[in-house]
């Protein structure tokens, strides 16, 4: 069938799918609120920027879905399954961790920063001003990982070379900038964040 | 993507972590997970019950009071390569350490973990082979160890028991005039060391008077390049003499040569010689 | 306030950053509503079965599960997707394209059944307990074969997979290929990519029985084109469908496709009567969202004995998939075919292209589309006719390069260049790296036994799509224009709608850059909208390097009659003619009397209260405008590589990357750097790393990112950005398009990069990816 006939076929109505096969809801679903029920469930608690979050959850539950879905915090993304693209970086007591390769309950009781918790609009971590100033970013999917990955870069190494940084970024994938302009973001960051300090 | 469930325990000793493995079928220990769980991700194991070790303080650290250097099971790849301990007594293994993944699977992976799931494409079993460590172990019948070249078996393959949980793996401390080095070609997808070469030289007046060498990546386990090391024995250490010497290291290779479509049996088999001779160039280099 | 700066061609910073950079900002996987359901999807395992059977009593069963549907609940009710991009003369066959499998399965990542339940763990735990049975058939993968006699064929109606011929040609081939003086002849196998965007697709879908309203979250690059074809496959009207792409965590060309996904999302809201979202995971990105390129292309270029290029020709085989994407057909035809010129004078060109089925994931439109794999052929063509002649591949460039004109080129393959001027970034290249230097530099490493290489490319590219009586005339099934809003507050503030939809391509910015320019409010005032096909004018979408070049277009038309408007009834407050009356800098006023003026925020005060407005005029300060542009735009530039191989290993680093771009006037340089940037790198990974393998039976080998290598950020260097600036001709601001240059050039330029390595060896060629195996191999043969 050509394109436009089936265009047609629909939009002009010589032919459109009968009202009868139109989709129509069926009986009421549960209401998708109520938990499902499943036992092993275990209580977790993580303190994430600042706040605690408790929940009882399954032991397979990511650490990234728990802070996705649990404390509905969606900066933090997810991009691969296999440990690779590092979109899912936070810090776990102030340690880089791909949240996607860790369970909620491995986590439990420990503090979690994410880039939610890293610094605001109004008052902008100086990473943060490094990625807006030099470009750091175009489609911003890989920014909150990336960010929280240099964020650990800068604290165990403060001055860091753009040999340094690029090493120290090789977890964290960027489709968008080709990274020319990641390398300067966090270069800059170092040097506001060595005024600062 | 996430695992199935599981059953989760978490342990907080040894003798703990041993009774809930036996306890448990179908269970697996749970380390820093960085090997464990993605492939749980992609439902390739689905263990029916998760032993957590983490919280096991005398499983991390690195002790070298006792002659030897001691690695907890639960050290990170981060502090294996921060080791001052380990930057002294196995350079080869804070260098290899601290090029394993990234930083975020560096900071959570563990060396007990990484030996445990003994994947041909990591950099930690190339290095205890090299080294001649020793991976200690705690079951239901008490505490054994494993010689590395016992260990590893196969692909994912140790001779770890069921039952067994890794507690530490030893490495012998450096003597005098042994000096290390390391190479490895990196994967650029998975970053995993597709090859890897790790060799330790004993140099005395500018000659070779010891050598261990093992090679990773090639075979389903890593291999002591025997036929390399007794090349090397009474040898000088120039360029010439080092690539002659490692390209020795065909003889040891065997027949079951890994293949991939990266990197196929062949160019594995040329390229053994080609990691030796750089891992050996290395070492010299540090002999200074 | 009004500013004394011009905004415009400057580098200010994004504004799209701030709620990108603290975590704030919603992507569609972000999205949660009340009540709302998640889907996974069953995909098939095998590329080529017939289903047999389905038996979903298991998973219907499983915890959490809602509802379970297959091919057989969606037959009849949502119809097949569409390809719309029929090119005409070419025979093409359009199969049917169920949105679920429902008797065969044609690649694996055919959907073949979709589970709903209440989380998305739920879902995907009951894929498992589907039982399909399948009857496998024999497979193929590869497009050239393909097309053989006795392969395996994926549809009925379609004989030899030959899912279209299509043949373009201008000059006298014929006569340029019978006794040359000079013949080269290369196989060039521009190898399947995988586009992953960071962010996988996603589709939130909610149905309101009371209203008959669809609403569709999703991450698209063309939210209008998505809600027509929603229209299309689900039947329902498109004035009661609203598409809104959120934030669109990048796209390059996979997210411009209407996927069964996204009518399957919307087919279980109405069935359920409740929100329905479904994300895909990574490994399903890489089977069930399109691939790029998979070209075979058997390419001769004629010459004579001092270089001049005599013709050009080609046939190629391009692997279509399984089915046809929605653009899949104009990419390897009418964006691949009538480029082969380059910024050449090639008298005579001629491209053959079949499109062909095989058992893989279907291929549409990635990053360049069509342009990277006719400018690698243009230019590995002339580095092997430099080889035959012994020549700098450089001169052999210069003596063939059009002269430098400014209103319009016509090439024998019908298209017309718009402006060129390519000896300027070639000369502003070289000179940046010192090309002398370079091959001395080379000489001397050869001599110690290092290998480095230097590869050069000079390009021209078709983008800003398009006129669109010409996208009718190629067989594209919709208009190419862009239509733009402008709305000025009682405050003097400025609202901007636009039908394009930026997904990290920065237009927030530079759109605003342009409102502000032409009529004097703070950048800061101005607020572009996108995305919502609810408030935003109809337009054809973000690709091709067509944002900035149309949209930006249709938005400078509409502030422009905003500007008209104001003149006018500056001049009525003034008292004065409106032929009196100037502008500058955000207030109007009459000729030598500067004080006496009216600010563009007066104006549109009063436009908005209307208390005095000129005899006759209707009140407010709003334009709307459509812009169809009159031609193509056609960037172009130069670009040089340097690598180093290591011969041992066949390891190939990427030592240093200058691009020179002309895309024409820019409107924020920062952020045409940025493109450069990253499409360069974008193009480097398929020289060095990417590439999709299958296997025989059709198994995607290289379906992770722990296998299929991405550029990270240690393996490619700082790339170096500069720019000529040739404006075009016909635009209203004289701009051409940025996307897709960096892509375009640089595979061929850091290719030509390895080959000039790998010169001493005698190696002309290796198929991509060039990985270590692959490079020692072939250094290895040659060494005998």
């Amino acid at each position: 069938m050509s394109f436009w006939s089936s265009v047609r076929r629909i939009l002009i109505g010589d032919e459109s799918p009968s009202e009868a096969e139109q989709p129509a809801p069926a009986a009421a679903p549960p209401p998708a609120s109520e938990p499902p029920s499943h036992n092993g469930k275990l209580p977790v608690s993580i303190s994430i920027n600042g706040s605690e979050v408790s929940d009882t959850v399954e032991p397979r539950l990511l650490l990234v879905h728990f802070i996705r879905e649990n404390a509905s915090l969606t900066g933090t993304k997810i991009g691969c399954d296999t440990s690779q693209c590092g979109l899912c970086v936070v810090l776990e007591n102030g340690v880089a961790v791909k949240s996607c390769t860790r369970l909620a309950v491995q986590a439990n009781g420990a503090e979690v920063t994410t880039i939610e918790g890293l610094g605001s609009a109004g008052e902008l971590h100086p990473l943060q001003e490094g990625f807006w100033n030099k470009h750091g970013l175009q489609c911003g999917y890989c920014t909150p990982g990336m960010i929280m990955a240099s964020k650990a870069l800068l604290d165990a190494n403060p001055d860091p070379t753009p040999d340094e940084i690029r090493h120290g970024l090789e977890g964290n994938m960027c489709r968008c900038t080709g990274y020319t302009n990641i390398v300067r973001a966090v270069q800059a960051a170092a040097e506001e964040m060595k005024k600062g300090g | 993507m996430f695992p199935a469930n599981f059953e989760y325990h978490r342990a907080d000793s040894v003798a703990g972590a041993v009774s809930l493995l036996a306890g448990h079928d179908d269970a697996k220990i749970l380390a820093g997970g960085h090997s464990l769980i993605p492939v749980m991700k992609l439902r390739l194991a689905s263990p029916a019950a998760l032993i957590d070790i983490g919280g096991i303080a005398e499983l991390s650290g690195v002790d070298a009071s006792s002659g030897s250097l001691r690695i907890g099971a639960m050290t990170t790849h981060a502090q294996v390569a921060s080791s001052d301990a380990v930057a002294e007594h196995c350079p080869m293994l804070a260098s290899a350490a601290s090029d394993i993944g990234d930083p975020a699977v560096r900071n959570f992976g563990t060396i007990g973990g990484n030996l445990a799931h003994s994947d041909p494409a990591s950099d930690p079993p190339t290095v205890v082979t090299a080294v001649g460590g020793t991976i200690h172990a705690t079951g239901p019948n008490g505490a054994r160890s494993i010689v590395a070249s016992d260990f590893f078996q196969d692909l994912m393959t140790t001779t770890l028991a069921e039952d067994e949980i890794i507690t530490s793996v030893s490495l012998p401390a450096r003597q005098s005039g042994q000096v290390m080095g390391y190479a490895k070609l990196k994967h650029p997808a998975s970053r995993y060391a597709v090859i890897s070469a790790g060799a330790v030289l004993t140099v005395a007046d500018g000659a070779c008077t010891g050598a261990s060498i093992a090679v990773g990546g090639i075979t389903p386990a890593p291999f002591r390049a025997s036929s390399v090391e007794a090349a090397l024995q009474g040898g000088g250490l120039s360029e010439d003499a080092l690539s002659e010497a490692a390209s020795a290291v065909a003889d040891d290779i065997g027949d079951d040569v890994l293949d991939d479509v990266f990197a196929s049996a062949d160019y594995r088999s040329a390229m053994a010689a080609v990691f030796v001779k750089r891992a050996l160039l290395d070492a010299a280099a540090n002999a200074g | 306030m009004a500013t004394a700066t011009r905004i415009f061609s400057s580098g200010i910073r994004r504004r799209e950053d701030p709620r990108l950079i603290t975590g704030g900002s919603k992507y569609t996987d972000d999205l949660k509503l009340p009540g709302m359901l998640h889907a996974a999807m069953l995909r098939s395992p095998h590329a080529h079965a017939n289903i047999l059977s389905i038996n979903t009593s298991g998973a219907s069963d499983a915890p959490g599960v809602v509802a379970v549907f297959t091919g057989q609940d969606t037959q009849g009710v949502l119809n097949g997707l569409p390809c719309a991009w029929l090119v005409p003369d070419s025979d093409l066959k359009t199969p049917e394209h169920p949105p679920i499998a429902t008797d065969r399965v044609r690649y694996v990542g055919d959907a073949v059944a979709v589970v709903v339940a209440d989380s998305r763990y739920h879902a995907e735990d009951a894929l498992q307990h589907i039982d399909v049975d399948y009857e496998i058939l024999p497979a193929v993968v590869n497009p050239e074969a393909a097309l053989q006699d006795g392969a395996p064929q994926l549809h009925d109606d379609v004989p030899n997979n030959e899912a279209f011929r299509w043949v373009a040609e201008g000059g006298d081939v014929d006569a340029a290929f019978d006794s040359p003086e000079v013949l080269v002849s290369e196989r060039i196998v521009h190898q399947r990519l995988v586009p992953n965007a960071m962010e996988p697709r996603s589709a939130l879908a909610q149905w309101t029985e009371a209203t008959g309203d669809v609403t569709l979250w999703s991450t698209t690059q063309n939210p209008h084109i998505a809600r027509f074809l929603t229209s299309v496959v689900t039947g329902v009207g498109e004035h009661k469908i609203r598409v809104i792409a959120p934030e669109v965590g990048g796209g390059f060309g996979s997210k411009i496709p209407y996927y069964a996904d996204e009518a399957i999302t919307v087919f279980c809201s109405m069935r359920l009567g409740v929100p329905v979202k479904w994300t895909e995971t990574r490994s399903e990105n890489f089977m069930a969202t399109i691939h790029g390129r998979d070209h075979v292309q058997d390419v001769e270029m004629a010459a004579t004995g001092d270089g001049t290029i005599t013709g050009l020709r080609a046939t190629v085989y391009a692997g279509m998939g399984g089915y046809l994407s929605t653009a899949a057909p104009g990419v390897p035809t009418i964006l691949h075919g009538l480029m082969y010129c380059g910024p050449y004078n090639i008298p005579a060109a001629r491209a053959e292209v079949y499109g062909v089925f095989s058992n893989t994931t279907p291929t549409d439109a990635y990053r360049g589309a069509g342009r990277p794999e006719a400018t690698f052929l243009v230019e590995r063509m002339i580095e092997k006719l430099a080889g035959h002649l012994d020549m700098d591949p450089v001169e052999i460039r210069r003596k063939n390069l059009v002269a430098k004109f400014d209103d319009g080129h016509d090439i024998v393959l019908g298209l017309t260049y718009d402006s060129g001027d390519y000896e300027a970034p070639l000369d502003k290249a070289l000179e940046a790296v010192d090309y002398a230097g370079l091959r001395a530099e080379q000489e001397s490493a050869r001599a110690e036994g290092r290998h480095m290489g230097v590869g050069v490319s000079t390009y021209v590219e078709i983008c800003g799509l398009g006129p669109s009586q010409v996208a009718g005339a190629v067989g594209f099934q919709g208009g190419l224009w862009e239509g733009a809003t402008i709305k000025v507050t009682p405050t003097g503030k400025v609202s901007v709608a636009i039908g394009s939809s930026p997904h990290g391509q920065g237009e927030e910015t530079t759109f605003a850059q342009v409102v502000a320019d032409e009529i004097g409010v703070d950048v800061d005032d101005v607020e572009v909208l996108h995305g919502d096909t609810d408030n935003t004018p109809m337009g054809w979408g973000t690709y091709g390097s067509r944002t900035t070049a149309v949209s930006g277009a249709a938005l400078t038309l509409a502030v422009r009659k905003v500007k008209d408007k104001a003149r006018t009834i500056a001049a009525h407050l003034l008292e004065a003619a409106e032929e009196d009356i100037e502008y500058g800098d955000g207030r109007f006023f009459v000729r030598g009397s500067p004080d006496s003026a009216q600010s563009i925020q007066d104006i549109a005060l009063m436009a908005n209260v209307a208390w005095n407005m000129p005899e006759g005029m209707e009140p407010g300060l709003e334009a709307q405008a459509f812009y169809d542009p009159p031609n193509f735009s056609y960037p172009f530039g130069a670009h040089v590589a340097i690598v180093d191989v290591d011969a041992d290993t066949g390891h190939v680093s990427l030592r240093r990357y200058v691009a020179v771009d002309d895309c024409g006037i820019q409107i924020n340089p920062m952020i045409v750097e940025g493109q450069v940037s990253g499409g360069v790198v974008q193009g480097a990974g398929p020289v060095l790393w990417e590439g999709a393998v299958y296997d025989d039976d059709g198994q995607l080998l290289t379906g992770s990112m722990l296998d299929y290598g991405m550029p990270r950020a240690d393996v490619v260097p700082d790339i170096e950005s500069l720019s000529t600036e040739t404006p075009s001709g016909h635009h209203p601001l004289g701009v051409k398009g940025v996307g897709e240059t960096g892509t375009i050039a640089s595979t061929i330029t850091i290719y030509n990069a390895v080959m000039d390595a790998l010169k001493p060896f005698g190696v002309e060629k290796i198929d991509m990816p060039l990985t270590p195996q692959k490079v020692w191999s072939a250094i290895n043969e040659s060494r005998g």
